[in-house]
């Protein structure tokens, strides 16, 4: 399987995107890209930009590995991307407006009923209750894979915490400061209005009892989250305070956080808990990171929570594989963007396929998150196929399977100089009361093993500049 | 670690205004306010910790006829305020047992090593309401540590660690003087600074009171000149004492400087001001003194009313003990009116 190069095409051509860049990497001696990117992580590491990793008891705190060479899209392709995000974020705030409240689309049939009400991402908190300015998913990531140069797959929708963001930005810090030349060459799209954009989204949908001027905090796990240092640049970016659930309190169904001069009222939430954990009196009771309380000021109308409860629904994987279906009902429009080929082990026909197949597939637990609770067919030896076959067997409507693609692929500078290796996209959505905004780009991971079509940072990935040519 | 400024010769750390606070109105999370009030106080620890072991080492350099009783690594310990912890990991009080338990050992909660590593977990909690320069400070001087802590280090390289020490503290402090918007997050930080350091100099006072006494000063000699010098030298001061006092070194005077002189950046006199001035401007910022603005006043008001001869005459140790609890209860004060 030849994958696209995003440079190279199928590898005789050089595409246009790409001839400044080319040029100047046939000049740039070795050593010097080799010193930038120990430059690079030194600046990384100074700042603290870490990264927590789940089950890596020996450093807590790691970098995600940065490649210096920018993965860069032309206008057009982003203009069309970008379209099909905007549609596809409309689709998932429409499809969760009407699952918590008509179900139009379940008596359509366009999606089983029980895809929705056995979902463990539905909440049944919700069903019924107006969310403020009637929006779910503030703030979405929407994974993108592309396989040739016109085809961009959605890989996967996120609707809950997206997370990333803040390397797309310093990444395009260090790249100004490394790189002058390069920017010199292109004219590059800038991302840097993106907390300007995420505060104004924020703002709009505070709740209407919300003085003029609107308190916002951004509410974090802690510092032993994976994510803290996004959490904290977030904050300091936006202007806002980083509270812990215990800064914030609830007195008669209001947010309040505890400062020097006493309680201080809180209007509207950027949280970065998951449901489980956001208030012990509604959902876990065990939770000690979130704020007793706080679902019921929600639901008086007086705090705005970003995203709402329970957008998890519209990003099961399992939801996914009839977005198509969802963008079209609601929209009236074709889908700009389409999904990667899904089978639904939940339908027999399709299960039976997978099982004949697993050696080709990719197969993903319906709930899983991070590359975590996935078998990659052709990567995987008979012994993790065989856990899946079980598995599959055992609980198909866990799982969905999808062809292996030949995600495209970048050059990256490796141990052994340029080398083409697979990337992802992850550009983040913003919608608010005043519409939907995108800065272009977005955050781009590479696989950095050779072959290897595992991005995820969790799994050893890293990530690039990415670039939108503005002429 | 200065690899990183040639590489970044316009780095962010350089070029960036110090942080200001978008607050209009002037009002801040207790817990930021508390992270930074132990931010302050764990690097200021850390730094006393280094001094007191750089004396010990001097005092015990001298040649034997000079030298003590042989107790100087235990009243290090002592003084460090970490007897029973020390005691019950260590059966002896010696150079090697007390360097390591002071400055790496991650069992003991105040060496050095957990000093710092307290200073940036509070620092990375509440990273936004510092300036990128004092996180820099906090941050390399992390990394920078574990790279001491590797190493094995005999007599010069201990010497060149613990220069390091009281230079991360002096970047810190000065990063903070120079580039904190001095509103209600530079005063919390200012606090813990002086409350620790006060803590500090009382802690030297309580364990080497009696080197201070006049009985001792009867048995006069060498052995108790090197003991005087080495409580000066614990708080950088022998070269002050000298420009204040114009005399040879005396106990009551080395007293007198630590205790009550305004002029000697580490007396208790001097931190009190200074805590009590960082107190009245919070108090007037928020529009209400409370308890800790009226304790800390009071004890300020008693140390400016002291004269050196009465303290002894009512017993130096019980002032010292009296002041250490006064000291104690201002931090819990502080705590309950602002940081929870």
């Amino acid at each position: 399987m030849v994958a696209f190069d995003e440079m190279t095409g199928t590898g005789a051509e050089l595409r246009p995107a790409y001839e400044a860049l080319d040029r100047w990497l046939k000049e740039a001696p070795p050593e010097m890209l080799a010193l930038r990117r120990s430059q690079a992580e030194l600046f990384f590491r100074r700042i603290g930009i870490t990264f927590a990793v789940y089950g890596d008891e020996e450093s807590t705190e790691r970098l995600i590995p940065f490649d210096i060479i920018p993965r860069v899209l032309t206008k057009p392709e982003w203009a069309k991307l970008e379209k099909g995000l905007r549609q596809r974020v409309t689709a998932l705030n429409m499809f969760l407006a009407d699952v918590y409240g008509p179900k139009e689309c379940l008596k359509a049939g366009i999606i089983p009923p029980d895809l929705v009400y056995r979902n463990a991402c539905y909440q049944l908190e919700m069903v019924d209750f107006q969310v403020p300015h009637g929006i779910y998913c503030h703030i979405a990531g929407i994974d993108i894979v592309r396989v040739d140069a016109d085809t961009f797959y959605v890989l996967e929708d996120n609707a809950r915490t997206p997370s990333g963001v803040s390397y797309m930005m310093e990444n395009r810090e260090v790249m100004l400061r490394l790189f002058p030349e390069l920017f010199a060459m292109h004219r590059v799209a800038p991302v840097d209005n993106y907390p300007d954009q995420l505060l104004a989204t924020l703002r709009s949908v505070a709740p209407r009892s919300a003085s003029s001027d609107p308190t916002i905090c951004l509410l974090t796990p802690g510092q032993y989250n994976s994510a803290f240092y996004e959490h904290s640049f977030l904050a300091d970016k936006l202007g806002v305070e980083l509270v812990e659930g215990s800064d914030l309190l609830v007195k008669d169904d209001v947010v309040y956080m505890r400062t020097t001069q006493g309680p201080k009222r809180v209007d509207v939430i950027y949280r970065r808990i998951d449901d489980d954990f956001i208030d012990p009196l509604v959902f876990r009771g065990d939770s000690v990171l979130g704020v007793p309380g706080i679902i019921s000021a929600y639901k008086a109308g007086n705090v705005t929570l970003a995203n709402a409860v329970g957008t998890g629904v519209a990003d099961d994987k399992a939801v996914y594989s009839y977005m198509p279906e969802i963008v079209k009902f609601f929209t009236g429009e074709e889908p700009i963007l389409k999904n990667v080929p899904t089978f639904r082990c939940r339908e027999p026909e399709a299960n039976a396929y997978v099982l004949d197949n697993l050696d080709k597939l990719v197969v993903k637990e319906v709930n899983g998150s991070g590359g975590y609770g996935m078998l990659v067919g052709p990567h995987a030896n008979k012994a993790q196929i065989e856990t899946f076959r079980k598995k599959l067997k055992a609980q198909p409507e866990g799982f969905i399977a999808q062809p292996t693609l030949a995600l495209s692929t970048c050059p990256t500078f490796v141990a052994s100089g340029v080398a083409p290796r697979h990337v992802d996209l992850r550009p983040y959505v913003l919608s608010g009361a005043n519409g939907i905004s995108c800065v272009p780009g977005g955050l781009t991971r590479v696989a950095l093993k050779e072959g290897s079509l595992v991005v995820n940072s969790s799994q050893g990935g890293g990530t690039k500049d990415t670039w939108v040519l503005d002429a | 670690m200065h690899d990183g400024n040639h590489a970044f010769p316009h780095s962010r750390f350089q070029d960036a205004a110090p942080r200001i606070a978008k607050r209009p109105d002037l009002t801040m999370l207790s817990r930021t306010a508390d992270s930074l009030y132990w931010v302050s106080r764990y690097v200021e620890r850390a730094e006393y910790l280094a001094r007191i072991l750089d004396a010990t080492m001097r005092l015990t350099n001298l040649p034997s006829s000079y030298g003590g009783a042989g107790t100087e690594w235990h009243s290090a310990v002592a003084t460090a305020g970490c007897e029973e912890t020390f005691a019950k990991a260590y059966g002896e009080a010696n150079e090697r047992n007390v360097c390591d338990f002071l400055t790496f050992n991650p069992d003991n909660l105040s060496s050095i090593r957990n000093c710092f590593a307290l200073a940036r977990s509070n620092a990375r909690a509440v990273r936004t309401a510092l300036t990128s320069e004092m996180w820099d400070a906090l941050n390399s001087a992390w990394l920078e540590l574990q790279r001491f802590e590797k190493k094995r280090m005999d007599r010069e390289e201990f010497a060149r660690f613990l220069d390091w020490v009281k230079n991360v503290s002096l970047v810190f402090d000065g990063s903070a003087y120079r580039t904190m918007l001095r509103d209600d997050s530079y005063w919390f930080s200012r606090l813990g600074v002086y409350i620790e350091r006060a803590d500090n100099t009382a802690r030297i006072l309580d364990v080497k009171y009696h080197v201070l006494l006049p009985e001792s000063e009867q048995v006069g000699g060498s052995l108790d000149y090197f003991q005087w010098t080495t409580v000066l030298r614990e708080v950088s001061a022998l070269t002050a004492y000298h420009w204040v006092y114009r005399e040879a070194v005396k106990p009551q005077l080395i007293a007198d400087l630590l205790i009550l002189n305004r002029r000697m950046p580490r007396s208790l006199a001097a931190c009190y001001e200074n805590i009590s001035r960082f107190l009245d401007a919070l108090g007037d910022a928020y529009g209400r003194h409370g308890p800790a603005q009226r304790q800390a006043r009071k004890t300020l008001a008693n140390l400016s009313n002291a004269r050196i001869d009465s303290v002894f005459q009512h017993g130096l140790h019980e002032f010292i003990e009296d002041f250490i609890s006064e000291n104690g209860r201002l931090g819990l004060t502080i705590s309950e009116q602002y940081l929870q």
